[in-house]
């Protein structure tokens, strides 16, 4: 077993050799750092998709407003409309957004979520995972070698680039979010490591730059709306990648080239509030009216 | 490179809205709860920077004091916390500070008690934290290991006395004092879990003024 394992190029070496999938190689591993049995290790990640799916219940089913009185009534109106209108891309889509929608607004007032990888991009990875898996009638254990499979490519990605707004921006957050996504769909739909680690490389790659500007400095605006659109970004980087279509840039230098924006990206657009949307004169308003 | 745990990036299971300012906040609430170890009859949370700014927005007060009272981060009731029996225990008051040589979410307990105690803490982000200063000592506790702190006289030996005890794998050892022959401090982060006998043990030293055994926080 492969004790070490801190790249992408690793990690594909590893699968190639052994002709595991990334989620066996990973738990093998994690089983034997934390001292517990196979089993045990996924007990532990069973239980998080089970809060997942409880606070995607939740969220559907709540209309509290956050204590700033921002957000939170958002997802009751996509609900409202899937009623009587189809959404154009189907049930999954529909699925997707409102699940996505549900646990971000779950989150913001202050309802019990799992942060993956934080609690602000907390509405991706459990809409993509358990928003298709009515669709593809897949079974619990194909759900928890999903969620193992989106917990290794952030784990590989964290090892380069901090997974904080503070740190690199949003593209840390959410994006490593939606690419955890990527990674976790395309093993569902049975798609081999090379596939699996190009979706993960095409979602990141298309959301390079992205800045963390949240107005009042509280996680809201605009992330919660935020984790729907990426949730999706996730679909279409997984269709891409089943299609046979590569990232020209090996997935080891896209996460590089996070880790560079990052580092380049104005600190005033990292989780400070200091520019972007909240520095608008809207922004400026509401700030003197609630941090007061 | 240091091996991390996938488990860390498909978790912790918390109430929302903020790893760091409400995961974070609670857990520094506990690690204060262990540290000071008896009833409070006053706190003060003094928070500070982007705590002190974000803070209400964040449930960072609810957050201090949920952690202060023992609720884990996941406990739905840290939402009402205010509004709860349990927290009618003490009496306590936050205040709002700006200070930038301290970490942008920083933030005091001043307990009041029996003892009297003065515990300083950061969240660091993605709900970890650390607990930096008991009074005026420097010590490092992070929660993520069984931790032995211990408050004593500066003599010589001191250290292989409480080592020669612990027979479990230290992950690291941390030591900080006034001045020589005054009040020294000793954190020690275990692999693995000792006994409460050795614990006591440890106490019946001349010269140990205090000794806690924080243990470590669920992820």
């Amino acid at each position: 077993m492969e004790k070490l394992i801190n790249t992408f190029a690793e990690l594909s070496s590893c699968c190639t050799r052994t002709g595991k999938t990334i989620w066996q190689a990973a738990q093998e591993r994690e089983a034997d750092q934390n001292d517990m049995t196979i089993e045990d290790f996924r007990n532990i990640v069973k239980k998080n998709l089970t809060a997942m799916k409880e606070a995607i219940q939740n969220g559907l089913n709540s209309n509290e407003m956050s204590m700033s009185g921002l957000c939170g009534n958002d997802c009751s109106k996509l609900i409202e409309r899937y009623k009587n209108e189809r959404s154009l891309l189907g049930k999954t889509f529909e699925r997707i957004t409102t699940y996505a929608l549900a646990t971000s607004e779950e989150n913001i007032r202050m309802g019990k979520i799992v942060a993956c990888p934080t609690a602000g991009s907390c509405g991706i990875v459990p809409a993509v995972i358990i928003g298709v898996s009515d669709e593809l009638n897949l079974d619990e254990e194909a759900l928890i070698n999903a969620l193992i499979t989106a917990g290794e490519v952030g784990r590989i990605v964290s090892n380069k680039v901090a997974l904080a707004g503070a740190v690199a921006g949003c593209q840390a957050e959410c994006g490593v979010a939606s690419a955890m996504s990527a990674a976790a769909l395309t093993q569902m739909r049975g798609g081999t490591i090379d596939e699996i680690l190009n979706a993960m490389a095409l979602a990141i790659k298309n959301l390079l730059g992205l800045t963390c500007d949240p107005v009042c400095g509280l996680v809201e605006v605009p992330c919660v709306k935020r984790n729907p659109f990426l949730a999706i970004h996730a679909v279409t980087a997984s269709e891409l990648a089943l299609s046979g279509i590569t990232s020209k840039i090996p997935p080891d230098e896209v996460i590089d080239a996070l880790e560079q924006t990052g580092k380049l990206m104005s600190p005033t657009l990292k989780e400070s509030s200091q520019a972007g949307l909240a520095k608008t004169r809207t922004a400026i308003d509401l700030e003197k009216r609630l941090l007061k | 490179m240091k091996q991390s745990s996938l488990l860390d990036i498909i978790s912790p299971v918390m109430v929302g809205p903020s790893s760091s300012h409400t995961a974070g906040a609670v857990r520094l609430g506990l690690l204060a709860r262990n540290i000071y170890n008896e009833k409070p009859s006053k706190v003060t949370f003094k928070l500070y920077n982007s705590y002190a700014l974000t803070g209400k927005g964040h449930g960072t007060d609810k957050g201090v004091l949920a952690g202060l009272l023992g609720l884990s981060v996941d406990d739905t009731r840290i939402k009402d916390i205010f509004n709860l029996d349990i927290s009618k225990q003490f009496e306590y008051e936050f205040e709002y500070l700006e200070d930038f040589n301290r970490h942008p979410n920083a933030v005091d307990f001043i307990i009041e008690g029996k003892h009297s105690m003065k515990i300083s803490g950061d969240s660091i982000g993605a709900g970890e934290v650390v607990i930096r200063k008991i009074n005026d000592f420097t010590v490092k506790c992070t929660g993520k290991y069984n931790t032995l702190l211990l408050v004593y006289k500066d003599v010589p030996n001191m250290i292989s006395r409480v080592t020669n005890s612990i027979h479990v794998n230290i992950a690291s050892l941390h030591c900080d004092r006034y001045a020589k022959g005054e009040d020294a401090s000793m954190c020690v982060c275990l692999d693995g879990d000792i006994d409460k006998k050795v614990i006591d043990f440890l106490g019946l030293i001349e010269d140990v003024y205090m000794i806690r055994y924080i243990k470590k926080l669920e992820s």
